[in-house]
């Protein structure tokens, strides 16, 4: 499984690629995956994270979802935000095409 | 160009129907990723960053205009409108969805495209010189046996699951434009003692976390004993490449480990047994018939000279700066190589719309008897302009975006994708791509500086070539920040050379200061405009650069 996340992180969440589109999705509260960092559910310390990601990985047994693994969240004015440049362009898409990817999507 | 025989089409349509299964199977749920993700690289299918991303195979860099608008057409229906041509004369989609994918294989399949050998552990697309059939200087086209080592390799039994990828590059002359020092295997076409055609053999080099310049271990093998010491080649380190290190496991690791000479006599070994056997002594008839694809376009006899260029250049300074620099001596009289930047300023190195694909087909069409190079520089290539033409294509592909007269200087650079798409990447390297290409824009400026090869990749499998660009960068992380290292002195041509690390690391803010401070101590040291970088590093080695650069440390 990947590995993305600092082990010292404190707040993390989950992100996966989309089997059919393999696209960036999140893990929700709800237990479904949304397009949008802003639905992610959030883990305090390893052990709420480790949950989280067991909680997650059923979604790759019903094929809606490949390679989940955790992730670091900042606050940045009092937004969450993944802390690594790496997870922050897959929030938003390539940096050098802002006509691609979700920043140039509008959400419903 | 190469046309498909009836084994050629069966072979892709089988493999293209095989993939619709295992896609319709992995949907279904008969198939974990597990399961599946080994055929979909064996496809050329990737799961990157924002979405998943297919590799085509164009064999030897070589494109029909019918392949070119099929590639556009695909960009258009399929993906967002674009596609990357990369260092291995493919080309990527970044956007594909997982159920397109066999309707894009059947699409290009139907022009005879495919993406097999382009990932796996398997022998890759063979690269060849983009200027093969056209170069002045050639021994003979390599594209002739470049596709012969494709229908040796492809699907072949005792390679497809090799200890790790493998990489073939061919040249049909002593300068290299094809990088032959840096593949798994480099071949050089050269005179045998009979004057016919015979190749020198180069094995075990390679960039990534270990770059090693490959050695010269077969001299001057014949034609008819070629595929018997490639297939000798790869036995040897079939058998005795590592297999429980993924960083140790290329051929050049076994070559380094065990030095060329005990290589030379395990491959020689091996080679005497596999000539015994005699099934794989390649038949001046087969030759032939390859060689037949590839005869010489039905050029018109014309004069060296063209009055009407003279004057076109005499009258527009920017098309006579795109022929100075962009076009390459032909073996025809009156005709030229052009080659089409896809270095614009401030653009994506390598990336082309599916319009200026679809420009390029025509202008090919038009201008270049229907055939179009990808380079390992990332640039294309019309091989075959006549010089009375040169004029009327660089209009509409400077119309077009594509006119940028900068081939060879310091905005033509190779650039990886980088964090913005590769999911492997450690940093973004296009941006500093484009930051470097705005800083540099003024085209006097670059010719001033004149022959420059900037190369950056964003991790350390150097696909954007850093180690042997005469000025390279690589983008490391530390700690989620994106740093970036620079190298100096590599080369990847005749007298390959792997960069030397000028000292600590750039910010992304820092580093475009830092390439102009190298570039501005070269300018003052040079011993005249006609020293080129690299041979003013190679004078004056690295200590000018790093006084310099890091003074107020």
């Amino acid at each position: 499984m990947a590995q993305h996340s600092n082990k010292l992180a404190k707040i993390q969440a989950v992100t996966a690629n989309r089997l059919l589109d393999g696209h960036v999705v999140y893990f929700t509260a709800e237990g479904q995956w949304s397009d949008w960092v802003d639905d992610v559910v959030l883990a305090d310390g390893k052990e709420e994270a480790d949950a989280l990601l067991a909680k997650a990985l059923p979604s790759v047994e019903t094929r809606h979802i490949v390679d989940p693994y955790l992730f670091e969240v900042d606050q940045e004015d009092g937004k969450m935000v993944p802390k690594s440049v790496r997870e922050k362009i897959r929030m938003a898409g390539p940096t050098i095409r802002l006509d691609l990817g979700k920043q140039a999507a509008v959400r419903s | 160009m190469y046309r498909y025989d009836q084994f050629d089409h069966k072979l892709v349509t089988e493999r293209v129907n095989q993939f619709r299964g295992q896609v319709s199977r992995r949907m279904s749920g008969e198939m974990t990723e597990d399961e599946f993700k080994p055929l979909r690289l064996m496809n050329g299918v990737y799961l990157q960053l924002h979405a998943y991303m297919l590799r085509v195979a164009v064999p030897y860099g070589t494109l029909s205009s019918v392949q070119m608008h099929k590639l556009a057409d695909i960009a258009t229906k399929y993906d967002k409108g674009y596609g990357h041509f990369t260092t291995r004369q493919n080309l990527q989609y970044n956007w594909p969805a997982l159920e397109d994918l066999p309707k894009i294989l059947d699409e290009l399949a139907e022009v005879e495209m495919h993406a097999i050998q382009t990932s796996g552990n398997c022998i890759r697309n063979v690269t060849a010189d983009q200027y093969a059939g056209a170069a002045a200087d050639e021994i003979d086209d390599p594209r002739i046996w470049s596709e012969i080592i494709r229908q040796w390799s492809t699907f072949h039994p005792e390679f497809t699951f090799l200890p790790r990828k493998f990489k073939f590059a061919v040249t049909g002359c002593s300068n290299d434009r094809a990088a032959i020092r840096v593949h798994d295997i480099g071949i050089e076409l050269v005179r045998g003692k009979d004057g016919d055609v015979a190749f020198d053999i180069h094995v075990g080099g390679g960039q990534g976390r270990t770059p090693m310049i490959a050695k010269l271990i077969g001299e001057a093998i014949s034609r008819e004993d070629l595929l018997a010491y490639l297939e000798a080649t790869l036995r040897v380190y079939n058998m005795s490449g590592r297999r429980d290190h993924l960083y140790k496991s290329r051929i050049k690791i076994l070559v380094h480990d065990i030095g060329a000479e005990e290589m030379k006599r395990l491959v020689e070994e091996e080679f005497a047994l596999v000539k015994k056997q005699g099934v794989l002594q390649l038949p001046q008839e087969e030759v032939d018939r390859i060689r037949a694809y590839f005869a010489a376009p039905d050029f018109e006899t014309l004069d060296a000279e063209c009055p009407e260029l003279d004057a076109a250049m005499a009258s527009n300074k920017r098309f006579a700066a795109w022929v100075n620099t962009n076009t390459a001596q032909h073996k025809q009289a009156g005709y030229t190589i052009a080659n089409i930047s896809l270095k614009p300023i401030g653009g994506v190195a390598g990336d082309a719309s599916d319009a200026q694909m679809h420009v390029v087909a025509d202008v090919a069409e038009k201008y270049s008897f229907s055939e179009i190079r990808v380079t390992h520089e990332q640039n294309l290539v019309l091989a075959h302009v006549k010089k009375s033409d040169l004029l009327a294509l660089w209009e509409t592909l400077e119309a077009n975006g594509m006119g940028t007269p900068n081939l060879g200087l310091i905005t033509d650079q190779i650039v990886c994708p980088g964090l913005d798409y590769c999911a492997l990447a450690n940093a973004r390297s296009i941006p500093i791509g484009q930051e470097i290409t705005e800083r540099f824009a003024d085209l006097d400026r670059q010719h001033n500086i004149g022959e420059l090869k900037l190369k950056i990749s964003g991790c350390i499998n150097a696909c954007g070539h850093h180690h042997v660009g005469h000025i390279g960068i690589l983008g490391v992380d530390k700690k989620g920040t994106e740093y970036y290292q620079v190298t100096l002195g590599g080369s990847a041509d005749e007298i390959t050379s792997v960069g030397k690390i000028v000292g600590r690391a750039f910010t992304e803010h820092e580093i475009v200061d830092a390439i102009e401070t190298i570039v501005e101590v070269y300018l003052d040291l040079r011993e005249s405009p006609d020293e080129r970088f690299l041979d003013a590093y190679r004078r004056v080695g690295i200590a000018p650069f790093k006084e310099k650069l890091y003074a107020d440390n």
